[in-house]
């Protein structure tokens, strides 16, 4: 049962740059997009709110498979050229899970004690140290823990670009090995679950560390029980239209 | 050149996309059936701590949690065949889908179970009512309505995933788009109608499930 096991794994392997490649991409555009977009979202002006507001519950009320086959073939066709398919489900993830990241941003900025603003005020910082040097860093903490689902829920995204054609780890098992190892099946399908819950974890013990690191910094100890009780009562966890 | 949008064209689809439309409600509130009561389920037994039960339900549900639902999809569609058990792939996916948003309602569930006042429970041993009574006359009346509103966003959630069963074959909205495009190689109505058709019923939803959430929290 076992003897198909090492071609599988490294047939596998073989998609684990593109799968990583998008993870890594989409978070980078993630974030991004999420600062943007939730510091838009709490401008004074309002155009400036209107327009995020439109990209947060564009993105928020789609499906991110209609998004991708969006971009991936009515793009081109209004913009004149073709976009690598990798680069196009990078853009796609970044852009889909940005929407919510927005949200997560506003809300964390928002949940600092009004007392911080009234006192950065008081030492006469300017709106943009204010920001930086005083909300920010409390904010960041707040942000963390439902970033970390976030992420993951990015990760498990990425399955979909195989419907554009990336070769990442789910269309190496579907479109490579399940024609070709038939028998071994569930092994495949095992070792291709297992990947992915990997690099979750791995996620998720880069997002913890980073707790820590952001609550020791404003002179906090990171209570992450509590705080993960409380997504679950919000539905932030999902990709879903929780996060608001 | 044609234009890049064609109404004569838009009209003539819609018929099609909206008959797309349909499967993927039915399956999005098919697979909502399961996932609302297979999350109570699993949010109730975990609350039993039965030793061993306890520990690979929660295993269970953090690895199907932690990875793609596609993936799990493709699973299923693969490898019930394998045992025996031949589904079509509408079927496939709503019990794909079904299980993956379970595992999210189990944990909404447990939120509000949690969020009942230990006495309720006390109270409950003090009447000496059965364990089921004290479950459904007790507990679940007041745990359920206070997460409904997390709930509904699952639910809105779900509705957006089902394309993902272009995977496996299933005719919904994106897939019929999809479809026309490749018939036409005219790509820009067919996605462009999808997508709109997603943003008319989930912007609604969502709208009325932050009203339910601001009712809830003003009690």
């Amino acid at each position: 049962m076992f003897d198909n096991l090492p071609r599988i794994v490294s047939v596998l392997l073989e998609g684990l740059p593109e799968t990583v490649i998008a993870t890594v991409g989409g978070i980078a555009l993630t974030i991004a997009l999420s600062f943007g977009g939730g510091l838009a979202l709490l401008s004074g002006t309002r155009a400036v709110r209107l327009l995020a507001r439109v990209y947060v519950e564009a993105f928020r009320g789609t499906s991110e498979v209609v998004q991708l086959f969006w971009i991936y073939f009515v793009l081109p066709v209004l913009i004149g050229f073709q976009l690598v398919p990798l680069w196009a489900g990078v853009l796609v993830l970044g852009l889909n899970h940005g929407a919510y990241g927005a949200e997560i941003v506003r809300g964390a900025v928002q949940s600092v004690p009004k007392a911080q603003y009234e006192g950065a005020i008081a030492l006469s910082l300017s709106p943009a140290q204010r920001m930086r040097r005083v909300i920010l860093p409390q904010a960041v903490v707040e942000m963390l823990p439902p970033f970390n689902n976030l992420f993951i829920q990015l990760l498990k995204s990425t399955a979909i670009l195989s419907f554009i054609t990336v070769p990442e780890v789910t269309r190496q098992g579907v479109q490579v090995l399940v024609p070709n190892f038939g028998s071994d099946i569930v092994l495949i399908f095992v070792v291709m679950l297992l990947i992915y819950l990997v690099l979750a974890v791995l996620i998720t013990a880069v997002m913890r560390l980073l707790e820590r690191l952001a609550a020791t910094k404003v002179g906090r100890r990171p209570s992450s029980v509590a705080r993960e009780r409380v997504d679950d009562l919000g539905g932030v966890a999902a990709g879903g239209g929780g996060a608001s | 050149m044609s234009p890049l949008w064609d109404w004569d064209y838009a009209w003539s689809i819609l018929p099609d996309l909206l008959r797309a439309l349909v499967v993927t409600i039915q399956i999005t509130l098919l697979g909502s059936l399961v996932a609302l009561v297979l999350g109570l389920v699993i949010a109730v037994l975990r609350r039993a701590r039965i030793p061993v039960v306890d520990r690979v339900l929660w295993a269970l549900v953090e690895f199907i949690r932690s990875t793609p639902l596609l993936v799990q999809v493709f699973f299923l569609f693969f490898v019930l065949p394998q045992f025996g058990i031949v589904l079509s792939a509408f079927v496939v996916g709503v019990i794909g889908l079904g299980v993956h948003y379970a595992t999210y309602t189990s944990e909404v569930y447990r939120a509000g179970i949690d969020a009942v006042p230990r006495g309720q429970w006390e109270a409950a041993t003090a009447l000496s009512l059965s364990r089921s009574r004290t479950w459904t006359g007790v507990i679940l009346p007041q745990a359920i309505p206070r997460v409904l509103p997390a709930l509904g966003n699952y639910v809105i959630s779900m509705f957006k995933e089902v394309p993902l069963l272009i995977g496996i074959g299933v005719v919904e909205v994106v897939n019929e788009a999809r479809e026309i495009a490749s018939e036409t190689f005219r790509p820009v109505e067919p996605y462009t109608i999808a997508g709109l058709l997603f943003l008319l019923l989930s912007y609604p939803a969502s709208m009325l499930v932050r009203r339910l959430e601001r009712r809830r929290a003003a009690v």
